[in-house]
């Protein structure tokens, strides 16, 4: 009976964690902002747009989508980058997943020139 | 991660340990029954879309400890349902408009905030306790944080949460000397992963799924509205 019980828990913690998937693709976002911080200038820009790129390319070849704030993110760098072009790109990206972030979006894009 | 199970039942112990391990479990259930449920009045009276989270005020010794906490935020809140600001590019933007420390961030006016950003509500999270401390035979890593969610233009209080994680590494086996030395590879680890940050992780977990008194889920959950 103990045992069934053990079992029956066991169960449900696994089949709980297996059926949950998250609504969005993170890829390598949270640790690259880490490591921007922890270690700056050890991945430099370009290199933290391949990585975000390759992201990318990842969640559309799953057909999932990709976090809030990840466009802008990556916008942001690009911006960073002198690449005006590609970073408005990014900031309407972001306004046409998210219009919650619209008001921030075309502050950021009328910076852009 | 989040999502990943936290806690794997070691099925390979003996009987008894697993009758205990039982045991535990019903007696953290039943801890949690008699918890005061949290009265979400406020926050059924606002129900925000969209989360602008700052860095974190730090009280803890540990320097770092604001963007290794920073940087494990997003993922729990976005995947709750939420809009979330994307926090680095915000805090090079209050940087450059003049506010380069998360203290000066947490004293910006909330009218600010929704005119530049048109955020629903901001996040306001206390660092406690962050880091490691090391004891002869094992270290404990500990994470403690307190978040506030406050309307942007109501400037209510639409939410609070209190979230604690630690993760010890000791190693009873190999003798006095065996124990000192795991003791001391450990914490070369430790030091070099920054374990904490990967605590704050479970510590937010704590926090924002705690049982009833965690966050609701926001628009973009399938569970929107289901929330007690």
């Amino acid at each position: 009976m103990r045992r069934r019980v053990a079992l029956a828990v066991g169960t449900l913690l696994f089949t709980g964690c297996a059926t949950r998937h998250g609504l969005y693709a993170w890829g390598s976002y949270e640790e690259l902002i880490y490591s921007s911080y922890e270690a700056p200038g050890k991945i430099p820009p370009e290199s933290e747009v391949d990585i975000l790129e390759q992201d990318y390319q990842k969640a559309r070849a799953a057909s999932r989508a990709l976090p809030p704030g990840w466009h802008a993110h990556l916008g942001y760098l690009y911006y960073q980058l002198g690449k005006p072009a590609e970073a408005r790109r990014e900031f309407e990206t972001e306004k046409a997943q998210f219009p919650e972030s619209a008001v921030f979006m075309n502050r950021l894009l009328a910076n852009v020139r | 991660m989040y999502g990943e199970p936290m806690t794997r039942f070691p099925w390979h112990l003996s009987s008894r340990l697993r009758i205990g391990g039982c045991a535990i479990i019903c007696a953290l259930a039943a801890g949690c029954a008699t918890t005061q449920p949290y009265d979400y009045g406020n926050f059924r009276a606002h129900r925000p879309r969209s989360i602008l989270i700052l860095p974190p005020l730090n009280e803890s010794t540990a320097v770092e400890g604001t963007y290794g906490y920073l940087s494990t935020v997003s993922q729990p809140v976005a995947e709750l349902g939420y809009y979330v600001f994307p926090v680095e590019v915000v805090d090079q933007f209050l940087k450059d408009n003049g506010m380069p420390t998360a203290g000066e961030m947490h004293q910006v006016p909330l009218n600010k905030v929704l005119e530049i950003t048109g955020a629903d509500a901001v996040l306001f999270v206390t660092l406690e306790k962050y880091g490691s401390q090391y004891n002869v035979l094992s270290s404990t890593t500990i994470v403690r944080v307190h978040a506030r969610l406050v309307d942007t233009r109501t400037q209510t209080l639409l939410w609070e949460g209190h979230g604690e994680a630690q993760q010890g590494s000791s190693n009873g086996s190999g003798g006095l000397l065996g124990a000192a030395i795991a003791a001391a590879i450990s914490q070369a680890i430790n030091s070099k992963t920054d374990q904490a940050h990967n605590v704050s992780r479970l510590a937010n977990a704590n926090m924002f799924a705690a049982q009833s008194r965690g966050l609701p889920h926001g628009p973009y959950s399938p569970d929107y509205n289901k929330d007690p």
